[in-house]
């Protein structure tokens, strides 16, 4: 069984710590929501995971299917089965979204055998098919450059269907609600929830309950000052909905968390 | 035959650092071929080597060139065996004609057919013997050779090249081909393409200049282009370029297109030390248009320079230049073009861009757009760009699975993607990435 274990992670970018000690076990087939205000560390810990050169690990251990998570470069890290559905996706002008994930797959098979000449193009087109329809994503979307003059939820759903095409172990979804419009939410919380049935462990970043109504989570965690404040089950999300932050604040004062 | 006074600069520098001192051979005969180029000859003794004091060589200099080392083609060449894949069909189509020229060697093939219809594909040997008349006629109006110094080079040492003449009213599906295969060391290689499309006419001309890698020595390629497209014809024309490191490689056209005829005209350049092309549309004839896309991809010491000039001469003309170039090593290259609109050119439509990616620390692109409007109700844009490779877009395709350098080479072929689509030959685009592959892989 997949686990991504996080233990007294602290990170800094710029000279800057932003995470304070962030530990979190995370297995497969599970659901973990982290909450939290803005800048308390989220998206930092999501890039640190998928190891961004500009952020810098200062100590803590990331162990992900007993290795060193750390140790590995990002396209590693990736093929060994961790994702990362980007909050603010890049553009890559030139590149169609179908001939990118060919790619992908292709460093996938071409790692575990270095003789391997590539998925067959009609076996890859079938493949890609069947995930857009899905995802109820119009099959033109395989021509169109990625992530080039996407609107914001088709951003979103090209992210999905990566992760639906890529089949990772452990998906970090940044945002991933964000910007969409009730029905691209409730479509891409069935993908989400599709490949949960597929034995997925997600770790999903939120500031909204409302994706939590169709991906329940198995726990919900509260961050807050680079760390992890508060942990519970679905009605801690709930609660934050109705209750707010304020009453984290109080508890743990400037944000700096007690020992966790 | 000396140039002693263009050795010295306006700095007093040595520009050159040996004295050029050879001669043409000129035919015995006294056709209109001779006469051309030696009047390309008086030209040439005139005219100085130029130097950074003028504004198109500001930024490529030929200091370094060992000028007097040279020798003339014919006398000293070693000839080797052109690779298969060059003679490959670059179109989808069979060659409707072939010239290769391997040294002195010319091997000539056209298909019967369109020899009977009076298409005109051969060398220029065979174009005075055989078809004095209509080469006189394609010479008259041939003046490229008077532009400077390397134009009446190639003119007035060019003693060899290709004529293509269609004529009225016909059409060739296949694609011509021609190919120069030079090969030698401290070897002037000149060289003379003549094109004539009389009205309503159309063609595809794949004409490729190349060589084998020679680290030794260098060689001297200068060519002169001289393309005419008459009214409501239609000329696809397509030239690649990838030459040795032991070439510097100077080449001077011109395209002239007359009412309500189509040019497409694409550049590949690939390879020679050096590289300054001279490359003019001009659209002559009203209501004429003319596309002009060019891919270089340079590496190492590598220096390619594309001067390219856009000059709307009537009205209602169009023209639509793209020029995307990536550089490696400590490479260099420019790219100065300008937009001209005369003043009876109302109606017209220009554009041009030329887009960059410089992907090491060492290399470096000049991009250099111009216009210069003498009237109004025109629509002309242009736009020039100089970027890197984006850190986020290489993390980003990592964060897939991606190895860094397959990433890179993802983001240098989406890059290039904007030419590719104007390319409408599958086998010059399958050579275009080929060249990505090969260079990306070294780096």
């Amino acid at each position: 069984m997949s686990e991504l274990d996080i233990k007294d992670l602290k990170v800094s970018i710029e000279g800057k710590q932003i995470l304070n000690g962030v530990n979190l076990n995370v297995k497969q087939g599970e659901v973990h929501a982290i909450m939290g205000p803005n800048g308390t560390g989220k998206s930092t810990l999501a890039y640190t995971l998928m190891g961004h050169p500009s952020y810098i690990v200062n100590s803590g251990e990331v162990t992900f299917k007993g290795q060193n998570l750390l140790d590995l470069a990002v396209d590693e890290r990736s093929r060994l089965g961790l994702f990362l559905a980007f909050q603010y996706p890049v553009s890559i002008p030139g590149v169609t979204v179908a001939n990118f994930l060919r790619t992908a797959v292709n460093a996938r098979r071409k790692a575990s055998n270095p003789e391997d000449k590539g998925i067959p193009i009609p076996e890859f087109r079938k493949l890609l098919i069947e995930k857009m329809g899905v995802l109820k994503i119009d099959s033109s979307f395989a021509g169109r450059y990625l992530n080039e003059g996407f609107s914001g939820g088709e951003k979103k759903r090209a992210e999905v269907l990566q992760m639906a095409v890529l089949q990772p172990e452990i998906a970090i979804l940044d945002e991933t609600d964000s910007g969409l419009d009730i029905d691209a939410l409730r479509i891409v919380s069935e993908g989400v929830n599709l490949l949960r049935s597929q034995n997925i462990g997600v770790l999903l970043i939120t500031h909204y309950q409302r994706m939590l109504n169709y991906v329940k989570p198995d726990a919900v965690h509260i961050m807050m000052g680079g760390a992890i404040v508060e942990s519970g089950g679905a009605d801690l999300a709930l609660h934050l909905e109705e209750h707010g932050y304020d009453w984290v604040r109080e508890k743990y004062e400037n944000g700096v968390p007690s020992a966790s | 035959m000396t140039d002693n006074a263009v050795l010295i600069t306006r700095s007093k520098k040595i520009l050159v650092d040996e004295q050029f001192s050879l001669a043409p051979v000129f035919s015995e005969t006294s056709g209109q071929f001779t006469k051309y180029q030696q009047q390309a000859w008086e030209v040439f003794k005139k005219l100085p080597f130029p130097d950074d004091s003028q504004e198109a060589w500001k930024r490529t200099s030929i200091r370094g060139m060992r000028l007097g080392q040279l020798q003339l083609a014919d006398s000293s060449i070693v000839e080797s065996k052109i690779p298969v894949e060059l003679t490959k069909p670059l179109t989808d189509d069979l060659h409707g004609g072939e010239i290769l020229f391997n040294g002195s060697q010319v091997t000539l093939q056209l298909d019967e057919k369109l020899a009977k219809q009076g298409v005109i594909f051969t060398d220029l040997r065979h174009a005075q013997s055989e078809h004095a008349e209509i080469f006189s006629k394609v010479l008259q109006a041939s003046t490229t050779y008077a532009e400077d110094k390397f134009a009446a080079l190639a003119a007035a040492f060019g003693s060899n090249g290709v004529l293509l003449y269609i004529p009225k009213n016909v059409t060739v599906e296949k694609p011509l081909h021609s190919l120069l295969w030079t090969a030698g060391e401290g070897t002037l290689h000149a060289f003379q393409v003549f094109v004539y499309l009389e009205e309503n006419a159309s063609a595809t001309y794949v004409h490729e200049t190349a060589s084998a890698e020679n680290k030794n020595g260098q060689n001297l390629h200068a060519a002169l282009m001289d393309v005419k497209v008459g009214p409501n014809s239609n000329l696809n024309f397509v030239e690649l370029q990838s030459l040795g490191s032991q070439d510097w490689n100077f080449t001077h056209e011109k395209v002239s297109v007359d009412r309500d005829a189509e040019v497409d005209w694409i550049f590949g350049a690939l390879g020679s030390h050096l590289t300054k092309n001279f490359s003019d549309l001009n659209l002559v004839g009203q209501g004429s248009t003319g596309k002009m896309s060019g891919f270089f991809f340079a590496n190492g010491h590598q220096h390619l320079d594309h001067d390219t000039q856009q000059n709307h001469m009537a009205p209602n003309t169009t023209s639509d230049l793209l020029f995307k170039g990536a550089l490696l090593g400590e490479s260099r290259s420019v790219w100065q073009g300008m937009i001209y609109v005369a003043e009876n050119a109302s109606k017209t439509d220009g554009y041009q861009a030329n887009r960059n990616l410089v992907l090491s620390e060492k290399a470096r692109a000049d991009s250099i757009p111009g216009l210069e409007i003498l009237t109004d109700d025109v629509r002309c844009t242009h736009g020039a760009t100089v970027g890197k490779l984006d850190a986020e877009q290489v993390f980003y395709l990592e964060s897939r699975g991606i190895p860094r350098k397959e990433a890179e080479k993802l983001i240098v072929e989406g890059f290039f993607d904007p030419i590719m689509q104007r390319i409408p030959f599958e086998g010059v685009r399958k050579r275009f990435q080929n060249a990505i592959e090969q260079k990306m892989n070294e780096y």
